[in-house]
């Protein structure tokens, strides 16, 4: 299969127009099949280093100092067949007082028996702006396993935003394991959506450690999980610095026989530092469900609809 | 005049206590009507029985709707049948677009009539068309969503609990508003209330009482019995002898 006939075919299970991307060159973006780099356009301001390795690639991408840019940089990776290993080192650099933000598709649509797995090291330089947004496209069959590890360090007054979202197709298993250290007035905020049914596993580790005065985070997990589908959810605050402020949300819908599980952790050890949490675990709420019912839906499709609304599926956007 | 809603006998019990203690009342279709009395009078409750909400199905009596008993249909059913509900405190949607909720139930579900219907209860599609109906919406504003909602339903028969609950007076103008709109399209609106600002609104008024219907009649006529006699519910059940006055003297 050619190469373009790959990217076409990743491009279409994600329901984006290639042709639409690639007209548009003032939009940085990489494209990535198994181990090899298939697609690379750059902007200004914008590096990226790969190699391509037995089972996945290894990147490097920077931002450099003081850069801005204008539009999300596109990331489309996945693979096409049915079973393989794509493996993915990462390493993301955004220099001081730089502006970037990435938008990547993660898709495997045939999935069988695909394990993917992200090891990602970012730094968002000092007053760096940095938002990441990944929306993982599976199969109906749920036959991968996704494990996407980061580990970030926001420097002093930078801001790192990252949102995953996984709701169409099955999950498979999943184990999100995201990790920030957060200097002084730097903000990292950190979210996860994800929904499962069959036999669907989620596991979530979403951490931030603040460090710095005025540091801030919120890291917020909403999942649901339907038929006998699992979810764990792990988030630790931990805030040591004065006037460090954090909030941890979960909420996860629980329907049939799954199950959902959520072990906030808060750990406070500066008396100036002030973090909340908040945990819903339950069945849909049966005021939003009957108002909807009493809209003419029926009980699933009321259901669904208050399910898509926690999750929220994002508008994809190139500015 | 046709009746479209009819109630017989109606007899509810919830905790222990009759809620509903032989409620009987028709509802002509066309007409605004008003149910009016004292907190723990059973309206709201009367108009959850009407919808078929969860605890306020197991109950005595007739419900009947077009002819036939809808006692046993689901809440969806009744919808789909014409029948619909505006909460007193509506349901907040995380996330949940106020588009997207408005076509849930909408016969049109076009962006040129989610644009109409929020024009309608006042709110500018431009801003408010996007955002979740959810906490970050005034209750006023949140009201206004679910009346657009309902707008777009094209409801034959409308239940309002606490119209004016928690709302400034422009959203009470649009709620008035909308009145003209289901009365113009034919639609039946029941309106659940104590005040008397919102029952001038409405053709025909119904004082219910521990759980009857103690008097009906025009909204003149029921206003200024509410207002010289139903003092003595406000704060307590009536006694035997109280509720007895209160049938003398209609």
């Amino acid at each position: 299969m050619s190469d373009r006939s790959l990217l076409e075919q990743l491009y279409q299970s994600i329901g984006v127009n290639p042709h639409d991307l690639w007209g548009r060159l003032d939009v940085a973006r990489i494209e990535i099949h198994a181990n090899r780099v298939l697609g690379v356009h750059l902007v200004p301001g914008l590096e990226v280093e790969a190699e391509s390795r037995a089972e996945g690639i290894a990147a490097t991408i920077a931002v450099r100092p003081g850069a801005r840019l204008m539009h999300p940089v596109q990331v489309c990776f996945g693979m096409i067949p049915d079973n393989g290993v794509q493996q993915i080192e990462l390493r993301i650099e955004i220099g001081a007082g730089a502006r970037a933000g990435v938008v990547a598709h993660c898709t495997f649509p045939n999935a069988r028996n695909i394990r993917h797995e992200m090891n990602a090291a970012l730094e968002i330089g000092p007053g760096a702006e940095y938002a990441y947004f990944e929306r993982h496209v599976h199969g109906a069959e749920g036959g991968v396993l996704v494990i996407p590890k980061s580990k970030v360090v926001v420097r002093e007054g930078g801001r790192y935003q990252t949102d995953f979202e996984l709701i169409k197709g099955r999950v498979g298993r999943i184990e999100i394991d995201v990790e920030a250290a957060v200097e002084a007035h730097a903000t990292a905020d950190i979210s996860a959506r994800v929904s499962g049914r069959g036999d669907d596993a989620i596991t979530i580790r979403e951490t931030a450690h603040l460090a710095g005065e005025y540091a801030r985070s919120v890291l917020c997990t909403s999942i649901a999980v339907r038929d006998r589908a699992t979810a764990e959810v792990f988030n630790t605050l931990t805030a040591t610095a004065p006037f460090a402020r954090g909030h941890v949300d979960c909420k996860e819908i629980v329907q049939g026989e799954a199950v959902a599980r959520a072990v906030p952790i808060v750990d406070v050890r500066h008396p100036k530092a002030h973090v909340t949490h908040e945990a819903a675990i339950g069945s849909v709420d049966a005021k939003q469900l009957e108002t909807l019912m009493s809209r003419g839906l029926n009980e699933d499709d009321a259901t669904d609809l208050i399910i898509e609304g926690l999750l929220g599926e994002k508008r994809q956007r190139l500015d | 005049m046709n009746t479209i809603l009819q109630l017989r006998d109606i007899v509810l019990t919830l905790g222990g206590k009759r809620i509903l203690d032989g409620l009987t009342i028709d509802f002509w279709e066309g007409h605004i009507h008003a149910l009016i009395g004292p907190n723990g009078a059973g309206k709201s409750t009367t108009a959850n029985l009407i919808m078929g909400l969860a605890g306020y199905r197991n109950f005595q009596g007739e419900l009947i709707y077009q002819g036939e008993s809808i006692a046993d249909w689901s809440i969806d059913r009744r919808a789909r049948a014409g029948i619909t509900l505006a909460w007193q405190e509506p349901a907040r949607f995380e996330g949940l677009s106020a588009r997207r909720f408005i076509q849930a139930g909408a016969k049109d579900r076009s962006e040129a009539r989610v644009c109409e219907v929020l024009e309608e209860v006042g709110l500018d599609p431009g801003r408010y068309a996007d955002r979740a109906v959810d906490r970050t919406l005034s209750g006023g504003e949140r009201k206004r969503i679910e009346l657009a909602s309902i707008l777009a339903m094209e409801p034959r028969l409308v239940l309002m609990d606490e119209p004016d609950s928690g709302i400034d007076v422009e959203a009470l103008e649009c709620i008035f508003g909308a009145l003209k709109f289901f009365k113009q399209q034919g639609a039946t609106v029941i309106m659940i209330t104590h005040s008397l600002a919102v029952l001038r609104r409405a053709e025909h008024a119904f004082l219910v009482c521990c759980g009857k219907v103690v008097n009906k009649g025009s909204v003149e006529k029921i206003s200024r019995y509410f207002e010289q006699k139903c003092h003595v519910c406000d704060d307590r059940t009536p006694t035997l002898a109280e509720l007895e006055d209160i049938r003398v003297g209609s």
